[in-house]
């Protein structure tokens, strides 16, 4: 209980249990892994909020991240400066978006922004190729992701502006049973 | 150019449309003018105030622009151009003008959950629509301005700048989330895509504001003071059960190396696992609590333990174990009582130890309940976890935007290691691949010949699985027959060289052995059949693999259901109706024992076959064949391994009340051996794996068959047999189900307040009539519900359409108004500009 005391205080606890869907000794875990990947930089004290970030290069080379071919897109997504290096709040962010409790529009949101490759608010046929990249490992032809693209768009896409809008991306992860499974880290 | 001439004619009639009603077009005007105010106030402040002002100037003369006749030449040529290319160019294209190109870039179809500002708003309107759900008759003043969907109200004063905007939505929605009970409040804030520090200053602002409120009025009376210290202590300790609950999750860390290395597929067979475990759990503690701690309290005079331990009662339950907690036979026919009291008066017996002047126990009772209610509530819990789990896989089943959702949906963010990575990226490249020939082969059709010659071969596989599992049912059958009169005859000499000591304790030990036959036959078929249906199934060509999986299962689960039903007759046929044939004491205690090695035969050889099917092959691959496949893990078949597990330890509760120990500790063995086999053998599986629709399909399973099977045959041997005469709770009976009827008697005499209490047993478990009507309308509700299900889906279907007419339409009236946007704009501008315009389309 002491040990807990002198990383937060409790009004920090319960700020953070009531913002994201971890409870206080997941918060606390999770605190150690965030403070393992930069040990010398991150102290063990947070009660009055130091301003650090761990660099993308560390969040990256999570085990749970390291392989993910979305991972630096995760961390820009996530982080507050758009470039991949987390406070702790980012951090929290992203794994309680990422936690199984995490309802499904919440996780379509940001689902979305991880697919939005070049952060225009929308799904065009550049970012899926992107996608289609790094689903595949390129091991799609030209032809093949050129089909798929025009396919996903024509499926998928409600309004009929050629690129898919956040609520056109809702309203078919809604036909996806498997993605609140899929969608979803363990940490 | 004609085309784009009916294009145009087609807006033209559009603009009628809207112009007809002057009502419709006031609407229209004004919340166009909202949104416009409204969103390019929190773009551009100082720039905004200025174009506001033009555009509004321009909206003011549109109508009279509008009726100029004059307006269709000039502007003809024009919005064709527009027209054409927004068809071409989504994007951007550079001949809009600035701020039509703002305006579009604003509205509030492109803003949702954009911007920080656009996000407050959104859930400003949720919370206002939660708040006026919750309230019964809202109050005026709650409604402010602004509690429209849409944003409007907010830009009215237009000359403050974004800051502050920003600050006003966020003190709104403060207010409003202030309004929610503190568990709504929770919730929203948690579900708000916005950043962990934005979500705390919220929350420290709403929770602000409301206790702040009574320190600063006046001091806090006492009574008040001590309301709030309660609250806080209830959240605090809620906060703290809640950790305590999630620390009570079972197996987190593996789970999560399981998945990370073999995604949700072998996941789910792992979850299913855990089910079952706690299906178990429950079992085990009901048993043990109403039936066992009681029986084992009361322990009567032991008998004399003759025989002595020799190993082979682990595996056969018999021996020594007959006459322990473990099985039926044991258990007592008495009210058991405690202290000093009469140990055999059976005038008031209660259900319930705890009553103070004299705690009895009524054991016939509490075994008929005990057992009666558990199949109850688990029944309960299978359906509703049942119908969740389909509510949720099943949701909206439409095969159009397959690939979408591939796409978007298909990568397991939680496999972590490298090789299942690039496995899993593989995968999702050849279903790609298939999904795409699947949509053009879709055009083409098959011939004639080759559907034929498929069909064919389906025939002949299914023929030869039928074939073989009606083989293995009549194997089992005859052999069980065989099995049974080589007891018979074994027991008699027994019986015969009862004098020569030594002798007989061989003979006894043989005829326990010859015991395990049974279950050793019926469980290799169980393990060897599968192997022969898979060989089948290599055959048979299938469109898509998930018909392959269902296949596959459904003869799987076709074999199991044959060779229990067979199994089933054995016991309760041959064994129940005739006992004497064995000189058996207790029937029920042999069937339990029975029961016992099954389980424990059946778990031997799932250990072996993983052994043998996973290790081995491993090593027989990599070493001998050289080649670097590993074998794949079967999730089917393993789930449908464990709801046979499942369905024996069901059937067994009635007969062996601690089954559900042995099976709880098989569970658990199991887990731990499956995943080391996995982690060592195994690669992750290659066929794309529906993990939620396929643990529907599980818990269906599980429900259906074997549940359901279970608890027919249990109530039916509580309803029709005779139970044994000399042992168990319910000798001196003609059916257990005497049992409560005889207590209804007993408490009419003696309590005759209580008659309605007999009334309600008379008329509701006696009357099979009245089982007859529970189950109809039980079955009748879920006919409904899937009626009702069915009926929602065709709703959505249609609405989907409707919304997609509607959208294509809404989509083009935008389209249209913005087009007279940029025209009346370019009205305006400069001329310099107009005429380099002019060129620009002469060149078109």
């Amino acid at each position: 209980m002491g040990n807990k005391q002198t990383i937060f205080t409790t009004q920090q606890l319960d700020a953070y249990q009531d913002c994201t869907f971890f409870t206080r000794k997941e918060i606390i875990r999770l605190f150690h892994r965030y403070r393992d990947l930069a040990p010398q930089l991150i102290p063990l004290d947070y009660t009055n909020k130091p301003d650090v970030k761990v660099p993308y290069e560390l969040i990256g080379s999570m085990p749970e991240l390291k392989e993910n071919p979305f991972r630096q897109r995760i961390a820009e997504v996530f982080s507050e400066d758009g470039e991949g290096n987390m406070t702790l709040d980012d951090f929290l962010d992203m794994f309680s978006v990422l936690s199984e409790m995490a309802p499904r529009d919440l996780k379509a949101y940001y689902a979305f922004k991880i697919y939005d490759f070049n952060n225009d608010d929308y799904i065009c046929v550049s970012d899926l190729e992107k996608t289609l990249n790094k689903l595949t490992r390129n091991e799609l032809s030209e032809d093949e992701s050129r089909l798929v693209c025009e396919k996903v768009i024509d499926e998928a896409d409600l309004d009929n502006d050629g690129r898919l809008s956040l609520e056109d991306f809702q309203h078919m992860i809604i036909r996806a049973p498997d993605f609140l499974s899929t969608f979803h880290i363990r940490i | 150019m004609a085309a784009r001439n009916i294009n145009f004619d087609m807006d033209l009639h559009h603009m009628e449309v809207t112009m007809e009603s002057p009502v419709d077009e006031d609407v229209v005007h004004s919340s166009f003018s909202r949104l416009i105010e409204e969103q390019s106030g929190s773009l551009d402040q100082g720039h905004g105030a200025l174009e506001l002002e033009d555009l509004s100037d321009e909206r003011r003369d549109h109508v009279t622009y509008l009726a100029a006749p004059s307006w269709a030449e000039h502007g003809q040529q024009r919005g064709q151009d527009l027209e054409v290319a927004m068809v071409n160019d989504p994007l951007i294209d550079e001949r809009w003008s600035s701020a039509t190109l703002r305006v579009l870039s604003s509205m509030p179809s492109r803003t949702i959950g954009r911007s920080r500002g656009a996000i407050i708003s959104q859930y400003y309107n949720r919370t206002m629509q939660l708040c006026r759900r919750r309230q019964t008759r809202p109050t005026i003043r709650d409604f402010s301005r602004s509690a429209r969907p849409s944003i409007r109200g907010y830009g009215v004063e237009s000359d403050c700048g974004d800051g502050s905007e920003e600050e006003r939505k966020k003190d709104q929605l403060v207010n409003n989330l202030q309004k929610l009970s503190i568990s709504d409040r929770v919730r929203m804030l948690r579900a708000m895509p916005l950043s962990v520090a934005e979500k705390s200053d919220l929350r420290k602002r709403a929770y602000n504001y409301k206790e702040g409120r009574p320190i600063s009025s006046s001091q806090m009376s006492c009574c008040s003071r001590l309301k709030y210290y309660i609250i806080i202590a209830l959240r605090q300790s809620w906060y703290s059960w809640l950790s305590f609950l999630h620390s009570l999750q079972l197996w987190q860390v593996p789970l999560k190396r399981v998945s990370g290395r073999f995604g949700t597929g072998v996941l789910s067979y792992f979850l299913f696992l855990k089910i079952l475990l706690f299906f178990n759990i429950f079992l085990f503690l009901i048993n043990g609590f109403f039936l066992v701690l009681p029986q084992a309290i009361h322990r009567p005079p032991p008998a004399n333990l003759s025989q002595k331990f020799t190993g082979l009662e682990l595996l056969t339950g018999g021996g020594s174990f007959t006459n322990t907690v473990m099985f039926y036979g044991h258990y007592s026919h008495r009210t058991l009582t405690s202290g000093c009291r009469h140990s055999d008066n059976a005038s008031v017996p209660t259900d319930q130890p705890g009553c103070p002047p004299r705690l009895s126990f009524n054991m016939p009772l509490a075994y008929f309940f005990t057992i009666g209610v558990s199949f109850f509530i688990t029944c309960i819990i299978l359906v509703y976890s049942m119908s969740k789990s389909f509510g949720k896989s099943f949701r909206i089943n439409k095969s159009q935007g397959y690939l979408a959702v591939k796409v978007f949906s298909s990568w397991d963010f939680k496999v972590i290691k490298r090789t299942s990575v690039k496995l899993q990226s593989e995968n999702i490249c050849t279903q790609l691949k298939e999904l795409l020939g699947e949509v053009s082969r879709r055009e083409e059709g098959q011939s004639v010949l080759h559907r034929l010659g498929r069909a064919l071969v389906h025939g002949l596989a299914w023929i030869l699985c039928l074939i073989s599992t009606g083989g293995a049912a009549l194997a089992v059958y005859y052999f069980s027959e065989y099995m049974h009169k080589d007891l018979e005859t074994r027991v008699l000499e027994t019986r015969d060289l009862e004098t020569r000591d030594l002798e007989t304790g061989q003979r006894l030990l043989e005829q326990q052995a010859s015991l395990l036959a049974l279950p050793v036959v019926v469980s290799s078929l169980n393990l060897l059949m599968p192997g022969l249906f898979n060989a089948v199934g290599w055959m048979e060509v299938y469109d898509s693999p998930s018909i392959r999986t269902y296949v596959a299962i459904f003869r799987n689960l076709l074999l199991k259901v044959s060779m229990l039903g067979v199994l089933c007759y054995h016991w309760l046929g041959r064994v129940a109706a005739d006992p004497g044939k064995l000189l058996l004491q207790c029937w029920e205690s042999f069937v339990g024992q029975e029961l016992y090695r099954f389980l424990l035969i059946d778990f031997i050889f799932t250990v072996l076959g993983t052994f043998f099917g996973e290790f081995l092959w491993r090593m027989c691959s990599q070493r001998v064949l050289k080649r670097k496949r590993m074998p794949e893990f079967d999730i089917a078949r393993n789930v449908l391994e464990l709801i046979y597990g499942q369905t024996l330890a069901w059937l067994g509760v009635l007969f062996s009340p601690l089954l559900p120990a042995v099976q709880i500790v098989k569970l658990l063995l199991l887990f731990y051996i499956k995943k080391a086999s996995l982690m060592q053998n195994c690669q992750a599986p290659r066929r794309p794996w529906r993990a939620s629709q396929m643990s529907t399909v599980f818990i269906t399973l599980l429900c259906f068959p074997s549940f359901l099977g279970a608890a027919v045959s249990v109530t039916y041997t509580m309803w029709t047999i005779r139970p044994s005469q000399d042992c168990g709770p319910f000798r001196g009976l003609s059916t257990m189900f005497q049992a409560g009827k005889q207590w209804m008697l007993e408490l009419k005499t003696a309590n005759p307040n209580l008659t309605w209490l007999t009334w309600i047993h008379t008329t509701m478990v006696e009357n099979p009539l009245f089982l007859f009507i529970s189950a109809g309308i039980f079955l009748m509700v879920i006919y409904f519900h899937t009626q009702v299900v069915d009926g929602q889906r065709k709703v959505i279907s249609l609405l989907q359409e409707q919304i997609e007419n509607l959208v294509s339409i809404v989509g083009e009236d935008k389209k249209f108004l913005i087009t007279r946007l940029q025209t009346i704009h370019e009205q305006r501008r400069p001329p310099s500009r107009k005429t380099h315009r002019a060129s620009e389309e002469s060149c078109f």
